[in-house]
């Protein structure tokens, strides 16, 4: 059965390798992809959205359906996660692990549900705990807001520059996942509760969808944010520019919650008390 | 496009996907899938694909090594076959 398998890719990747041989050679002008809609976005994009990032023009505005549904792959990533992992506290005894940090000295409280008192000397640590390093953890503490402000610059500048609401999206989220890494998961939680990423995640989908259907109403289509000049009250040019920008705030709050939202229920298994 | 650089990363991205599939340690795979995302990404930026180097880094590099890394920590580390 190995054998059979390994031959089996051995020939399809020679087929494919194969049939690479009648692809245009690379950055082939006359190649049939440069030729059908490139050379319109290219000359008209800027002159229809006024967005120098040819990328996010087409990303945003020409291809909105596309950008529009895989912010809901995204959102729908997450729910699934949360539906397939998270497990509902329980009633059944768990062991909980407190630590003293003046002596070091750990305890472990077995307790059904109440939770004991929280004192000032005691810390709560997780199962598979390491010493704490200073270093690392004001480390990353200092690094947290200033990526954070980068994941803002990148969504707001993605119409002059690479970057836009996924790649912004994503460092945001990261950064919080640097903040659950370095200190411990309930630290993160604390910061940003799991109800608040779960509104997040659907509001981010909901303004990209409902710039659409605002549009929609103003009586354009679904989408065409030159609709949007009568409640900015600029020109419809302009107009599209922003509305790309409202789109991108979207895509980023729906990426980077569920991306949190991802990482906490993997790395707790579902259970949201010890992480990684 | 220098080719030299380009065949350099081009064997490195062979040898890191190469590695990531038959490495028996899967915390090892799943940082040789981080690795491999990062010389696609710099594969893309010389290519002239500056958005798509960006999202790849982010996403492929960033974020999706973490998921393989917490998902690796919350089952055994060691592939059975």
């Amino acid at each position: 059965m190995r054998i059979f398998g390994i031959i089996v890719v051995i020939l399809t990747g020679a087929l494919l390798i194969y049939a690479m041989g009648d692809f245009p050679s690379w950055a082939d002008p006359a190649s049939p992809a440069h030729n059908h809609v490139s050379p319109r976005y290219i000359e008209k994009s800027l002159e229809q959205t006024s967005v120098p990032n040819l990328v996010t023009a087409v990303l945003a505005d020409y291809r909105g359906y596309d950008t529009m549904f895989e912010t809901a792959v995204i959102f729908a990533a997450g729910v699934v996660c949360f539906f397939l992992l998270r497990i509902p506290r329980k009633d059944e005894p768990t062991v909980r692990r407190y630590r003293h940090t003046l002596t070091g000295i750990t305890i472990s409280v077995k307790e059904t549900r109440e939770i004991p008192p929280v004192l000032e000397e005691f810390e709560r640590i997780d199962t598979l705990w390491t010493p704490p390093d200073l270093i690392i953890k004001t480390c990353c503490r200092i690094l947290v807001p200033f990526l954070q402000l980068f994941g803002l610059y990148v969504i707001a500048h993605g119409h002059h520059s690479p970057g836009g609401g996924f790649q912004g999206g994503v460092i945001l989220g990261a950064s919080m996942i640097l903040l659950a890494i370095s200190h411990d998961l309930r630290t993160a939680i604390g910061r940003m509760s799991e109800r608040v990423h779960a509104i997040l995640c659907s509001v981010g989908v909901f303004i990209f969808a409902g710039t659409g259907a605002l549009c929609l109403v103003l009586g354009l289509n679904f989408l065409d944010y030159g609709a949007l000049a009568r409640i900015l009250h600029v020109d419809p040019v302009t107009a599209r520019s922003h509305g790309i920008l409202i789109v991108e705030i979207g895509v980023g709050l729906a990426v980077m919650t569920a991306m949190i939202w991802i990482y906490n229920n993997i790395s707790s298994k579902g259970k949201y008390d010890e992480g990684l | 496009m220098i080719w030299q650089l380009d065949l350099a990363i081009l064997t490195l991205v062979v040898v890191a996907a190469i590695g990531a599939i038959t490495i028996k340690d899967l915390l090892g795979s799943a940082i040789l899938f981080g690795a491999y995302s990062f010389m696609m990404c710099l594969l893309w930026s010389i290519m002239g694909a500056v958005d798509v180097a960006f999202t790849e880094a982010s996403v492929g590099a960033g974020v999706s090594t973490i998921f393989f890394v917490a998902a690796v920590f919350r089952t055994t580390r060691r592939t059975k076959d």
